[in-house]
């Protein structure tokens, strides 16, 4: 288990105030000066030293992220905009730290603007999280006021004016180029890439977009050094992590723990084991519902860091780790994520848009044994039509879970859908596209 | 996409009151001159707050004139967010997550419960006129799951009898308190804590 003094949100579960005393009784703003009088190359080298990757899903490493950014300011301001469209089911470490830990959040911002040269941050929080949003302008009040952030902000020399911009219940916003055009006013629906945001971004100007807990550790790692951060962990998996794990277990918590470690151990340890059992247990989500889930077998086993999700073809995404156990129905679950999936699509690809849908008619069956033998395959090839065919990754956190059902419990499926295929039963359903089949003789 | 139904009775016209200009003021002055329609988002906040919790179109016809666009475009983003309520709901605004967190503990219990002692559909109002419900994906807040919120407050940890009682004392114009209703500061593992022990002796 981690030690105590090793952890960085040591107000996580808000023992000793979010105020601005209190953080600062943390070691929060302590010398910001000195940090930024060192340079944005010493910055941006100690992060990469770190080896920190981003914590909101996709694991892109922080330090290189920065470095996309213009070394000069052209004819175009640089932006930094923070993310806190925190939707992703699953997940509430982000809302904590707008709640508990807002001067790390505050501070990072400070030391990021001036390490990719921007003036304006925006802090973009999803609409429900209204009162974690005034707590933040809170404590962004209590920064104007001591002069750590606006003009000279802190005495580094740096203007720095932070914007909080409220979303309006879009998962799609928490895609890094939908959350720049809803700051734009439009409604979120992603963007090509390339370009990237880190040259075009808001308003056609070079943006970095980082995820709220990547912000928040960055003042403590480079007060306690990139070193001290890269010795957590294993090597390209570094550092520590909020895991929330939620569901069917006696406890469900918030918790920071290094990187790696096991899954089992969050689970017993920390959120008090699985109702009814370890052997109770079905299926756990590892990251946020869009990774696929995994079987009881390998949760034995695994390790939590974004290098072993991958081994065994899931993902550590956001680390919402969403336990489920045997008493819950697998294809129900999965069904009303889908359900999610296709309440959430933003429309603009045929794919998804279309794909979504119909993988949640056709689970919503196989939950109630209505469907034919024939449709798992057909799920199948649905999934593989969604993935890799749409604008942004919506398409695969949609297709990947449905995957992740099939791959590990397709004999269940099959086992309560005994239906012969529509062909062979040579029903009339007239809307069934493959009716012209029936007309023929073999069919 | 979610589908959503604009309501049939319009307001002929909408005015901003003044406390309300003062808050477009201070939402304008947040972007970068000539990208007011940043502010799109913020102004339907502002006239659905200031219209008892719906915005009528003719608000949207207001927007569009303050922040120099086209009125279909602030219809776009009005219509896209599923936050914005275009028919009118009650003053108890109660928005249940069923996404499957909270529905494997339990989420659709509270559904039976608001279908009972709110209104027997979604978004119809319940009939002391105070009160709807909508069922509503995931709202972020997993490991206290399940939980309503009710205007802007998360009632977290809840349970079928623990949300009637909620529902009791709005219908007895109390205010119920919000936060978790197990006894839970935030979302700290309840009882069994191993981590920032030193900090409850600080």
């Amino acid at each position: 288990m981690l030690k105590d003094e090793d952890r960085i949100f040591k107000n996580l579960y808000n023992d000793l105030g979010a105020d601005i005393n209190s953080a600062k009784q943390r070691d929060d703003w302590k010398n910001t000066k000195e940090i930024c009088y060192k340079g944005r190359e010493w910055i941006i080298n100690e992060i990469k030293t770190s080896e920190l990757r981003g914590r909101g899903g996709a694991g892109f490493p922080t330090g290189l992220k920065w470095s996309f950014a213009p070394k000069e300011v052209g004819s175009r301001p640089h932006y930094l905009v923070i993310n806190a469209d925190e939707s992703e089911p699953g997940t509430c470490k982000d809302r904590d730290i707008l709640r508990f830990e807002p001067h790390k959040l505050i501070e990072g911002c400070l030391i990021a603007s001036y390490a990719v040269n921007a003036h304006i941050c925006y802090i973009y929080i999803r609409g429900e999280y209204f009162n974690e949003g005034q707590k933040l302008q809170q404590a962004i009040d209590e920064a104007y006021k001591e002069g750590l952030l606006g003009i000279n902000a802190s005495d580094t020399g740096w203007d720095l004016d932070i914007y909080i911009h409220y979303g309006a219940g879009a998962y799609i916003c928490g895609e890094e180029t939908a959350l720049l055009e809803s700051l734009e006013g439009k409604k979120g629906q992603p963007r090509l890439k390339p370009p990237f945001p880190a040259l075009i971004g808001l308003y056609g100007c070079p943006t970095i977009v980082n995820n709220v807990e990547t912000i928040a550790v960055v003042p403590t790692i480079l007060r306690r050094g990139g070193k001290w951060f890269s010795s957590l962990g294993r090597a390209k998996n570094t550092g520590t992590k909020i895991y929330c794990i939620s569901g069917n277990v006696n406890n469900p918590c918030n918790v920071e723990e290094e990187m790696g470690v096991p899954l089992k151990d969050l689970i017993e340890k920390h959120a008090g084991g699985v109702v009814g059992g370890w052997d109770n247990l079905k299926a756990v989500i590892p990251g946020g519902s869009s990774m696929p889930l995994l079987p009881k077998k390998i949760c034995d086993t695994i390790k939590m860091d974004f290098d072993a999700c991958v081994e065994n073809k899931t993902g550590l995404g956001t680390a919402g780790i969403v336990v489920i156990n045997k008493d819950q129905d697998i294809i129900k679950c999965m069904a009303r994520i889908a359900r999610f999936y296709k309440h959430e699509s933003c429309g603009q690809c045929t794919p998804c848009r279309e794909g979504s849908g119909w993988m949640w008619r056709m689970l919503e069956r196989m939950a109630k044994g209505e469907a034919t033998r024939d449709e798992v395959d057909m799920l199948m090839d649905v999934t593989k039509q969604i993935e890799g065919h749409t604008i942004c990754a919506f398409g695969e956190g949609s297709a990947w879970p449905v995957q992740g059902l099939i791959r590990n419990f397709k004999d269940e499926i099959i086992e309560r859908n005994k239906f012969d295929p529509v062909i062979k039963q040579k029903k009339n359903v007239p809307y069934l596209v493959d009716q012209h089949l029936l007309e023929k003789e073999n069919a | 996409m979610s589908l959503k139904k604009i309501s049939k009775n319009q307001p002929k016209t909408f005015e901003f009151n003044i406390q309300s200009l003062k808050e477009i003021e201070k939402a304008i002055s947040n972007y970068p001159k000539n990208k007011e329609q940043s502010a799109v988002m913020s102004l339907l906040y502002i006239a659905q707050k200031q219209n008892d919790n719906w915005i009528p179109l003719a608000a949207m016809k207001l927007i569009a004139k303050t922040l120099n666009m086209p009125y279909i475009k602030v219809y776009e983003v009005a219509t896209f967010y599923t936050m914005y309520n275009l028919a009118p709901v009650g003053k108890y605004f109660f928005q249940v997550c069923t996404t499957t967190p909270c529905m494997i503990r339990g989420a659709y219990k509270l559904v039976d419960v608001c279908k009972k002692k709110i209104s027997k559909n979604e978004s119809m109002i319940s009939k002391d006129g105070k009160s709807s419900w909508l069922e509503v994906e995931c709202l972020g807040a997993c490991v206290n799951a399940p939980i309503v919120q009710i205007n802007e407050d998360y009632f977290e940890d809840l349970d079928p009898e623990k949300l009637s009682k909620i529902i009791d004392k709005i219908s007895n114009n109390e205010k119920p308190k919000p936060g978790s209703y197990r006894g839970r500061l935030s979302s700290e593992p309840e009882n069994i804590r191993k981590t920032l022990l030193g900090n409850k002796n600080a």
